[in-house]
């Protein structure tokens, strides 16, 4: 294999990575508060369809952008109400909102099944692209793919580093310790299932917009619950999880080449291999029990009534 | 510099109530408190202490009365402004994050510290300060609970409180670490801080406190100062009647060895379990044998691998009557005549969706319930009938779901379906856990009966006062590790206090490193 064949997946890997990050960032946010929502899926394909439309109609980035995560994070608020105010059960409330997602994205889309718009261009930086293989490596992207990078480091900034990112994490600990001390569980839960679902928003905006810019009905394809694996076989750690996006991308690509090789192995077999190789490397790097019992979220799925106590 | 007047008190309650849809938790209560007493909230389980304290701490929201705080009249709506006006409050489950450091702990209940190395470098110095040494860059959950507590307690000192509200404060903490927390307390009190302190346990508030407000069904019953006391009086106003005691009849009962446990040794399945090494030990019929030591030091590693819930590779390990049962599972050995009562209530103990009757099915099925695989509910409903005539629960009928009871009375209930089987070897976990003092003294009283007539009890508990009042022989674990056995009459609480720290002969800490704990006042780790 040449250097530029090589050079071509890694490229490819970090853009088909890319809806990974944005979405598992932000369900690993909302898991962090002790929220278990399944409904990425659903705000994907949600953000993703109501991206493509502001995107067909002003033709702004940034609108498409902004509206798309407006529309993830509305989803988001309903699963909110629901498992939040209402104490609703969060795993059918997230299966639900995956399932009223489609349905949801479906409609919304009719009329532009099968529109293409002109895609997102890569930034040009002087001098830095044109650099010999790091300037394809690193300085060929997108403005979307960028941004990831800068909300990855953001997250993890927040999460390690800030006061609120130390109690968003004893919240998903302890959240009756938390309530104890007089803190509002339930406020700052629904703060950060808002951003899971602005996130996830945004991951179907890059996929409608940027990186398959065709509308085509359930055009997410699985992607949002890929995410929420991530996250768990991540162990809820946000290097991991954009490693983890970045090696399904990668490979994910890779299969496709080896495809086009024409090498006798069933299609099927190699399009199973991105979700079975990403599960064996996240399982063998988080194997050790005490990584996983320190950063799994102790609360993770359970209800809270802070009237109970 | 303190702008308080010693005749002003510090937080004064007036009328307060506090009434849910199914029971008033507190009716009218008033109670005074002065800048540096030491004042008891005295009353059982279930008769509202803790809910008044939730209110003074502004968790939950009164539904009448008044909070007078330096004579002011405040309204504190949530614990954030309770901690501005210097009330400082240790939980009885405590309120600790585990996968958190001491210090980020710690700096959640702080308005504005600074970094968190500032924050540690005070932790540090304040804890020197009382003699409660820290390390705040330590993991909460590698933590012992009375090291746990001392992280509570630094929380509220650093906020330098006007007044301390300890809920149960000494449930987990061995006899020498509630010394140590006693010195820690009178020296706030001395230093002006107010206290007040929650408790059923009549001697500890004898000993600490200068005065008391006792609370029985959510009312007040009396004040009293306890220098004028005794503990029987205290025990009336809080009870209603004499304080019952357990018959002192104990007939030597001849008894072959019922259970025996040989070099049993088990790797914890949780890594913050905790795995079992060499333990070995016995049980004769006719004696009730108590196992003390502080949660979490092996105990539910030990009763998982004696229910058989969790059967163990060496068969020979455990024996029941010499026969060897260490592979065999929880129904096998009930075959052979073990009853067994876990800590946890329901989900172990009771299944919560279904009735007293069908409860008591699942274990006692074995005498006579089953007719050619057809179960007799006439006689489990006389069954069930029987255990709640002899051991006083209160409950509508057998046919109630058992989520419907109180934890005292599911726990009167599934201690007296074992020990109504009269099985050979009963296991008994935390048996008077949360049960008021009558109710608790049936069930003692039951234990010791079961004794006489020739059973073989074991009973775990981190009640001291209980272990010493019905055992015959007592067993102290550590770390996984079982002391040798010791005669009630030739040994002492400070001496089981000091084998539950391990310090005993073959336990996990050795001379030097005890000389180290008793300094720490026994806490460990």
């Amino acid at each position: 294999m040449d250097l530029s064949l090589v050079l071509h997946i890694m490229v490819a890997a970090v853009a088909a990575g890319t809806p990974f990050v944005f979405a598992a960032l932000g369900e690993l946010v909302t898991e962090k508060s002790g929220v278990l929502n399944l409904g990425v899926e659903g705000m994907m394909l949600v953000g993703a369809i109501t991206g493509f439309i502001a995107m067909a109609k002003s033709g702004s980035l940034l609108l498409a952008v902004v509206s798309g995560m407006a529309a993830g994070a509305a989803m988001a608020a309903v699963f909110g109400v629901l498992t939040l105010t209402l104490m609703a059960n969060q795993v059918a409330s997230g299966l639900a909102l995956t399932i009223f997602g489609m349905g949801l994205s479906a409609f919304l889309g009719l009329d532009y099944t099968s529109f293409a718009l002109p895609g997102v261009a890569e930034l040009h930086l002087p001098l830095l692209s044109d650099l010999p293989v790091i300037g394809p490596l690193l300085f060929s992207y997108d403005v979307l793919v960028y941004s990831s990078v800068v909300l990855f480091v953001a997250v993890s900034w927040f999460l390690y580093k800030t006061r609120a990112g130390l109690l968003l994490r004893g919240i998903g600990e302890a959240p009756e310790s938390a309530h104890a001390l007089g803190y509002n569980v339930i406020g700052i839960r629904y703060l950060a299932v808002l951003f899971g679902g602005a996130m996830a928003g945004l991951g179907g905006v890059y996929l409608s917009v940027a990186y398959t810019p065709v509308w085509v009905e359930g055009m997410v394809a699985g992607r949002g619950w890929v995410s929420l694996a991530l996250v768990v076989f991540a162990t809820w750690r946000p290097l991991r999880v954009m490693a983890g996006a970045y090696l399904f991308g990668g490979i994910t690509i890779a299969q496709f080449h080896v495809q086009g090789f024409g090498i006798e192995i069933p299609s099927q077999l190699l399009s199973m291999l991105p979700y079975i190789a990403t599960i064996i490397v996240l399982v063998v790097i988080s194997r050790d029990q005490q990584t996983i019992r320190l950063n799994s979220p102790a609360s993770l799925g359970k209800t809270y009534h802070p009237e109970n106590q | 510099m303190t702008l308080t007047n010693i005749n002003i008190p510090r937080l004064q309650l007036e009328g307060m109530t506090k009434i849910y849809p199914a029971v008033i938790a507190n009716e009218s209560i008033d109670m005074t408190i002065a800048p540096g007493e030491i004042h008891a909230v005295l009353g059982e389980n279930g008769a509202g202490k803790s809910t008044l304290m939730k209110m003074i701490y502004g968790v939950i929201k009164p539904d009448r009365g008044r909070i007078l705080w330096n004579g002011e009249p405040v309204d504190i709506t949530n614990p954030a402004h309770a901690r501005k006006l210097g009330i400082g409050m240790v939980f009885q489950h405590f309120s600790l994050f585990e996968t958190l450091s001491v210090a980020e702990n710690i700096s959640l209940a702080m308005e504005d510290y600074g970094s968190l190395d500032d924050l540690s470098r005070r932790i540090s110095e304040v804890s020197e300060e009382y003699g409660l040494p820290l390390d705040p860059g330590r993991m909460v959950h590698s933590l012992s609970v009375g090291i746990r507590q001392r992280v509570e307690i630094l929380r509220c000192l650093l906020q330098q409180p006007k007044l301390l509200i300890m809920d149960e404060p000494t449930s987990v903490l061995t006899p020498q670490a509630v010394r140590k927390m006693f010195a820690t307390l009178r020296r706030l009190a001395a230093e002006g801080c107010s206290i007040l302190y929650i408790s059923h346990k009549l001697d500890e508030i004898m000993e600490l406190c200068h005065s008391a407000t006792i609370i029985r069904g959510g009312k007040v019953t009396g004040y009293a100062v306890c220098a004028e006391e005794s503990a029987a009086s205290l025990a009336r106003m809080m009870i209603g009647r004499e304080l019952p005691t357990c018959s002192r009849k104990r007939p030597d009962v001849e008894g072959q060895e019922c259970l025996r446990v040989n070099r049993l040794c088990k790797i914890a399945a949780d890594q913050f379990g905790t795995s079992l090494e060499r333990v070995s030990f016995s049980v004769y019929s006719g004696e009730i044998v108590g196992l003390a030591g502080i949660s979490g030091n092996g105990q539910q590693e030990l009763l998982y691998a004696l229910s058989g819930e969790r059967p163990v590779a060496d068969r020979g390990a455990i024996t029941i009557d010499g026969e060897s049962v260490g592979h065999l599972n929880a129904a096998q050995r009930r075959e052979l005549g073990l009853g067994f009562v876990p800590e946890e209530r329901l989900g172990r103990g009771a299944v919560p969706g279904m009735s007293l009757s069908d409860n008591g099915i699942l274990t006692a099925h074995r005498h006579g319930m089953v007719r050619k695989g057809l179960l007799d509910f006439g006689r489990a409903k006389r069954f069930a009938q029987k255990c709640v005539t002899d051991f006083t629960v209160k409950c509508g009928s057998v046919d109630d779901l058992i989520t419907s009871l109180s934890g005292g009375n599911i726990q009167k209930f599934i201690t007296g379906r074992e020990i109504l089987q009269q099985p050979k070897l009963l296991i008994v976990s935390q048996p008077t856990w949360g049960v008021d003092i009558g109710a608790a003294n049936i069930i003692r009283q039951a234990m010791i009966d079961l004794r006489n007539n020739g059973s073989a009890v074991l009973v775990v508990s981190e009640e001291l006062d209980e272990l010493f009042e019905i055992c015959d022989r007592l067993l102290v674990i550590a770390r996984g590790r079982v002391s040798p056995s010791v005669k009630v009459e030739k040994t002492s609480k400070e001496e089981i206090g000091l084998w539950m720290s391990g310090m005993f002969p073959g336990g996990p800490v050795d001379t030097n490193k005890a000389r180290e704990l008793q300094s720490e006042g026994c806490c460990v780790d």
